[in-house]
């Protein structure tokens, strides 16, 4: 595939793929794929892809860029895309982690969406390494039938491609998907294919040029609930007396096949396996460890069902909405904790401080369309600026709480579609004078003081026009 | 506060020792009274540690409601407020219909907190209001009482107050009703009430109409203050007790009261038109005339009265029978003879239970029982007769008021067991005092026999401060026209005229101390038995408070042996409702989870607690003691699409529907003569097993509560009933099962929709139809449909 030329007619002949521009980038041309597996695990309502990708520069310049590309509509639902490339040999190897950035490509055929992953060390003539690519998919299973009546089981379809959609010729390839049980109604064959206990696996087809696409329907049983978090704000309060007060808001709904008809708690209550098997019944919460004064409530009260563990390393919160979430239901709920302040708060060499926390949602297997963090900190803190491992909107608010005259600052950051693999560390650096800790306890003595004041001097002064 | 007002006993010769006594009493009166307003807080907490800060029961949850509506829209949006989330499909205007007090007070200190930037929700606002008035209550009691007895018997009253079994029931934190604040409101009244009397003063007599504003915003029972009051001013004028300073502490409370009082949306013309406050317009004009009298009888020489008194009454009577004749028509012109359903049930007890089923049914408007008053007012029902001799000792015109409040309070507590609310206060004050008394005798007594008789001042010095307040009480007498002259004498120059005019009396009270005085050894004795006496009631109070009076009543609780059991299923089932039902869904139920539906679901309902349409309570009530058919009409009609039912069998939660269910047999009954009580009871009998009469089999709250209800046990066990359900196994063709919670105890059903006509069938169920439109069962099930 030296010639973009020859790179056309051979698309032609394939029935599903896509047109592509006339000017690449030189690098584009001269990178091969020798060989690509891809794993595809369905077990979960967030679908999980490993994709093992043997690049080989079979152009003449070194490159240390390289493509991969995605059909519009799992664009959408990308929710993180991760690389990383082995280093060392046999034994030795250890895994470094690649930069991974969205590229927009001028001429991208049918809107298929790039990402760039920017190698270490560029990749000289001739050479070839090994990419380890994670991306996972969120609302890519379509419930269906769309709607269960309760002792049914949820049924969806993953719609995928049997060829790996990328921008350059694959020698060989191969794609194993993962199925959550053995049920699989149905699957679109694209020879060699076959199925064994839960696994589909497509290939290996030899020799594909660019941007080969070859659609595939699978229809299978999916009884894992589908936890989707519509809106989750997470304020994280720091107080300089020693706490770190968290507060996650939360609104839940079962994004599987809605709920039809009866809901029978007889039924549920005595075949729970038959009855309601794609409910959700009970989240996990991983907290950080040393959590004090969790709480767990909604807008009408505290919700009894839900059990802590701690132990030294983590902390798991097992909750229960107050109802079993069937597909389509909803429920909001709150969930609140305390932390000690010295195992997140740091300063810095230049008298800065900064705030160390998890960004995503504690909630195990759950997906979380919109997620708002909210830091607020102290009130007389300056300068706050916010490190996040990945592109946030930000912007900063002021709130008012106890007794605040000025208001604290507030760090805002928003981000959509998150997965867990989002729970990683953000930092806030703010500076902070500790003088401004004393301005509450000061103005309440104050106040007092001028009321007792107040009283004395009412009490010395008769005040009675006649004497 | 207290520190100057305190001024007691003087002793001429040990002068300035006895300021400094007397601003040590007065700073420590000020840290027992802070004390007790700490208590009288702390003991409502009960729930809030117990359960959590949650607000209770039915009718707070209606007043959370308006105030988070109020706290959002402010206060022009509420005064007309019209709220179609209830009584579908009149709604109902709450501005209009709603004692503002508790809700404006919750909202303001809400928006006080607020603009302080103290971010507190208005739900803890709420939940904590009832313990801050119970803390003020006590306060105002403490005033009150010391008014008519001294600051001894205000001390032990207002501790009293602050742990009395009666008003925690009422004001434990989450208990957010508008007797939270009426009771504070009520005291208050009264103290400013005797504070007037004592003084003369008009600037009380002001506050005093401000502070019955107040009232008549928070509670409809602000109508016994009007009647009370008149009742002593009659008293007074009847004793010979008539003054200037009666008049000043009633007319202006008549006319600002009533001016004030019109002022509430509520009660409107209610405040001159109702005959619940005539009794303060007679008394208002008797006031007059005996005011006029006196001022006659001043200026004229005796004879010349006489003629005078015969002239006028010969005249008067004959005007005043004219206008007794129409006022006598006016009334009886209207059919409830002027009185509101809820008063004249206080008249005549067996009134409701005659006439209203909806205002008997409900359980806190039944006569209490002996053990009730034991439960919730405990030792003061026998200090109370002690107290009231007390108060005859001497009788003053304060002291005859609160005889006069017991007297009344304790007839209408027996009425109605929610009264026994108003009778707290009293039973508190006149125990107080009886309690204060007794520790006066017998310390006095004690100190005498200690000391002997060998010094006079010591014993004087040993008196109490009661004592004293007998003396002041005295010098109020003998002073008044002189204290009545001057309106408002700087606090120095009262204090020492005060002093000044008791020098005389305190000496006589020696002497007579000394005739009082008991032997040591009872005196002991009895103060131990008192002190016993009062550890009882403490222990009860707080038993009370922690154990009977702190359940929320929507989370229940049981303790096994394996721990602590929780039912939350109202609060389930309400969630349940809020997210996954739409938004304008209608919900119907029976009245009692109308407010909860409302509050905590957010969904529209049919009914709920506030019972003011009669007629479409029945309508539910025959809904739900009709057959599937016709009661799927009837909600049908009313755009009902989930029916709620409360089922207590399955675990044994006796108030549920079931239990409940005659009420709206009866309710249903009274409006739509088709239901008939009898239909439902098997020789009288209420009963659900296999002798049920089949009406009581075949009616919708049967088929609702125990629908696949058998499948749990196999049986159908009952355990609430502590039966085998009759009917086990049968369908349900017009509604079917949305959602019950966890312990069944809350069971919700969709209405199925009605069925498309097919053309063929159309045909013949028409030809069908036509043939049985002469049966009775048609015309029958045609007549049950009162929306049709």
């Amino acid at each position: 595939m030296e010639a973009p030329i020859r790179a056309r007619e051979a698309l032609g002949f394939i029935l599903f793929s896509l047109l592509f521009s006339i000017c690449r980038s030189s690098s584009l041309n001269h990178l091969l794929i020798s060989n690509a597996e891809r794993r595809i695990d369905l077990s979960s309502h967030i679908v999980k892809v490993y994709l093992t990708l043997k690049v080989e520069n079979a152009g003449s310049t070194p490159t240390s860029e390289v493509l991969l590309s995605f059909p519009p509509t799992q664009a959408d639902h990308l929710a993180t895309v991760e690389a990383l490339v082995t280093k060392g040999k046999r034994k030795k190897t250890t895994l470094v982690r690649l930069d991974v950035k969205a590229t927009e490509l001028p001429d991208a055929p049918n809107d298929a969406k790039y990402f760039t992953i920017y190698l270490a060390n560029p990749l000289k003539s001739g050479e070839s390494t090994t990419i380890e690519v994670l991306y996972l998919l969120t609302h890519s299973q379509e419930p269906f039938p769309a709607e269960i009546a309760q002792s049914e089981s949820q049924l969806v379809y993953y719609r995928d491609s049997a060829l790996i959609l990328s921008p350059y010729h694959i020698k060989q390839q191969t794609t194993f998907i993962k199925t959550p049980s053995t049920k699989v109604e149905s699957f679109t064959r694209v020879e060699p294919s076959n199925r064994a206990g839960t696994e589909i696996k497509y290939g290996p087809y030899e020799d594909h040029p660019p941007y080969s696409f070859s659609p595939i329907l699978i229809h299978f049983e999916n009884n894992s609930p589908f936890a989707v978090v519509e809106e989750l704000v997470r304020e994280v309060e720091i107080s300089h007396w020693g706490n770190l007060q968290v507060t996650e808001q939360y609104t839940l709904v079962h994004a599987g096949a809605r709920h039809k008809g009866v809901f029978s708690r007889v039924d549920y209550q005595s075949r729970p396996t038959l009855n309601g098997a794609s409910s959700l019944r009970y989240l996990l919460a991983r907290l950080p460890p040393r959590v004090h004064s969790v709480y767990y409530r909604d807008e009408i009260g505290n919700i009894s069902s839900s059990h802590l563990r701690t132990d030294s390393r983590k902390s798991e919160l097992e909750i229960e909405p107050r109802y079993p979430l069937f597909g389509g239901w909803k429920a909001t709920f709150v969930i609140g904790y305390g932390l000690p302040l010295q195992d997140f708060l740091f300063e810095t060499s230049d008298d800065r401080r900064y705030l160390n926390f998890t960004f995503g949602c504690p909630l195990l297997e759950t997906v979380v369309d919109k997620l708002t963090v909210k830091v607020v900190l102290p009130e007389g803190s300056k300068d706050p600026s916010a490190v996040v491992p990945f592109p946030v909107e930000q912007h900063l608010e002021t709130k008012y709480s106890y007794l605040d005259v000025v208001g604290r600052t507030v760090v805002v950051m928003e981000k959509k579609n998150l997965v867990p693999a989002h729970n990683s560390h953000f930092q806030v650096y703010y500076t902070f004078k500790p003088i401004f800790m004393l301005a509450e306890p000061l103005m309440l003595a104050s106040a007092f003081f001028l009321f007792f004041v107040a009283c004395v001097a009412y009490l010395h002064i008769d005040l009675s026009i006649r004497k | 506060m207290a520190a100057p007002e305190t001024s007691t006993a003087a002793v001429p010769t040990l002068y300035t020792n006895n300021t400094l006594r007397n601003a040590f009493g007065g700073v420590l009166s000020f840290f027992i009274l802070l004390l007790i307003g700490v208590m009288a807080f702390s003991i409502r907490l009960f729930s809030v540690i117990k359960y959590e800060s949650v607000i209770h029961e039915f009718d707070p949850y209606f007043n959370y409601r308006v105030t988070q509506f109020l706290a959002k829209n402010g206060i022009y949006e509420f005064w007309n407020w019209f709220d179609d989330r209830t009584w579908y499909p009149l709604g109902r205007v709450i501005g209009g219909t709603v004692y503002p007090g508790l809700t404006l007070t919750a909202g303001t200190i809400w928006w006080l907190l607020n603009s302080l930037n103290i971010p507190l929700s208005v739900e803890t606002v709420c939940v904590f209001t009832a313990p801050i008035f119970s803390a003020f209550a006590s306060w105002a009691t403490y005033l009150l009482t010391k008014e008519v007895k001294g600051t001894g018997a205000g001390l032990t009253a207002a501790a009293l107050l602050a742990m009395v079994p009666s008003y925690i029931s009422r004001s434990v934190a989450g208990s957010y009703d508008n007797e939270a604040v009426a009771i504070f409101a009520l005291i208050f009244t009264f103290y400013l009430y005797i504070k007037t009397l004592n003084t003369g003063s008009l600037f009380y007599a002001t506050l005093n109409s401000i502070a019955y504003f107040y009232m008549v915003c928070s509670w409809g029972g602000y109508t016994f203050i009007i009647n009370l009051i008149p009742m002593h001013v009659l008293l007074c004028i009847v004793t010979g007790r008539f003054s200037s300073r009666l008049y000043i502490a009633y007319a202006p409370l008549v006319v600002l009261g009533t001016l004030l009082a019109a002022l509430v949306p509520v009660v409107g013309f209610n405040a001159v038109m109702t005959s619940e406050h005539f009794a303060s317009f007679l008394v208002f004009i008797i006031i007059h005339v005996v005011a006029f009298v006196y001022y006659i009888k001043g200026i004229l020489s005796p004879k010349m009265f006489k003629v005078a008194v015969t002239l006028v009454v010969s005249v008067g009577l004959a005007v005043c029978c004219a206008v007794i004749a129409v006022l006598i028509a006016l009334v009886a012109s209207s059919p409830t003879k002027g009185w509101s359903g809820r008063s004249l049930s206080l008249l005549d007890p067996t009134y409701a239970s005659k006439y209203i089923p909806i205002i008997a049914s409900v359980s806190e408007h039944q006569p209490p029982t002996w053990p009730s008053y034991f439960m919730d007012i405990n030792v003061l029902a026998f200090l109370v007769p002690a107290g009231i001799i007390a108060c005859f000792l001497p009788l003053s015109d304060a002291s005859s008021f609160v005889v006069l409040y017991i007297a009344t309070s304790v007839y209408f507590s027996g009425v109605m067991v929610r009264l026994m609310l108003v009778l707290a206060p009293a039973a508190c004050i006149t125990s107080g005092i009886a309690l204060s008394q007794a520790f006066d005798v017998f310390t006095g007594s004690i100190k005498f026999q200690l000391t002997g008789a060998s010094s006079n001042t010591e014993v004087d010095a040993a008196e109490t401060s009661s004592s004293t307040a007998e003396s002041q009480t005295d010098a109020v007498k003998t002073e008044k026209p002189e204290e009545t002259a001057k309106n408002r004498p700087s606090r120095k120059s009262k204090k020492k005229e005060r002093e000044h005019g008791e020098k005389p009396s305190t000496e006589a009270k020696a002497e007579k101390k000394r005739l009082l005085a008991l032997p040591l050894e009872s005196s002991v004795i009895s103060l131990l038995l008192l002190v016993l006496l009062g550890a009882f009631y403490v222990v009860h109070c707080v038993w009370a408070a922690a154990e009977a009076y702190s359940a929320p009543s929507i989370v229940l609780t049981s303790r096994s042996h394996d721990g602590l059991h929780v039912f939350d299923d109202f609060r389930e089932a309400y969630a349940w409702l809020r997210h996954n039902t739409d938004v304008d869904d209608k919900v119907a139920s029976w009245w009692d989870y109308g407010y909860q539906t409302t509050a905590m679901a957010n969904r529209t309902v049919i009914v709920d607690n506030n019972t003011w349409n009669n007629t479409h309570i029945a309508t539910v009530g025959t809904a739900m003691s009709s057959p599937e058919r016709a009661a799927w009409e009837i909600f049908h009609s009313l755009d009902v699409k989930y029916v709620l039912v409360v089922f207590g069998g399955l675990v044994g939660y006796p108030s549920d529907d079931i239990n409940k269910f005659l009420w709206m047999v009866r309710i249903g009954g009274g409006v739509f003569p088709h239901i008939k009580e009898p239909d439902y009871l098997r020789d009288g009998q209420y009963r659900i097993d296999s002798q049920a009469t089949p009406t009581m089999l075949n009616c919708l709250m049967y088929k609702l509560s125990y629908y696949r209800f058998v499948e749990t046990d196999g049986k159908g066990f009952d355990r609430v009933r502590q039966t085998e359900i009759g009917k086990k196994y049968f369908k349900l063709t017009h509604f079917e099962e949305a959602f019950t919670t966890h312990h069944w105890m809350v069971r919700i059903y969709k209405l199925k929709p009605p069925k498309n006509r097919i053309r063929g069938k159309t045909k013949k169920s028409k030809s069908k139809t036509s043939s049985t439109t002469s049966s009775p069962k048609r015309s029958g099930t045609k007549k049950k449909n009162p929306w049709q």
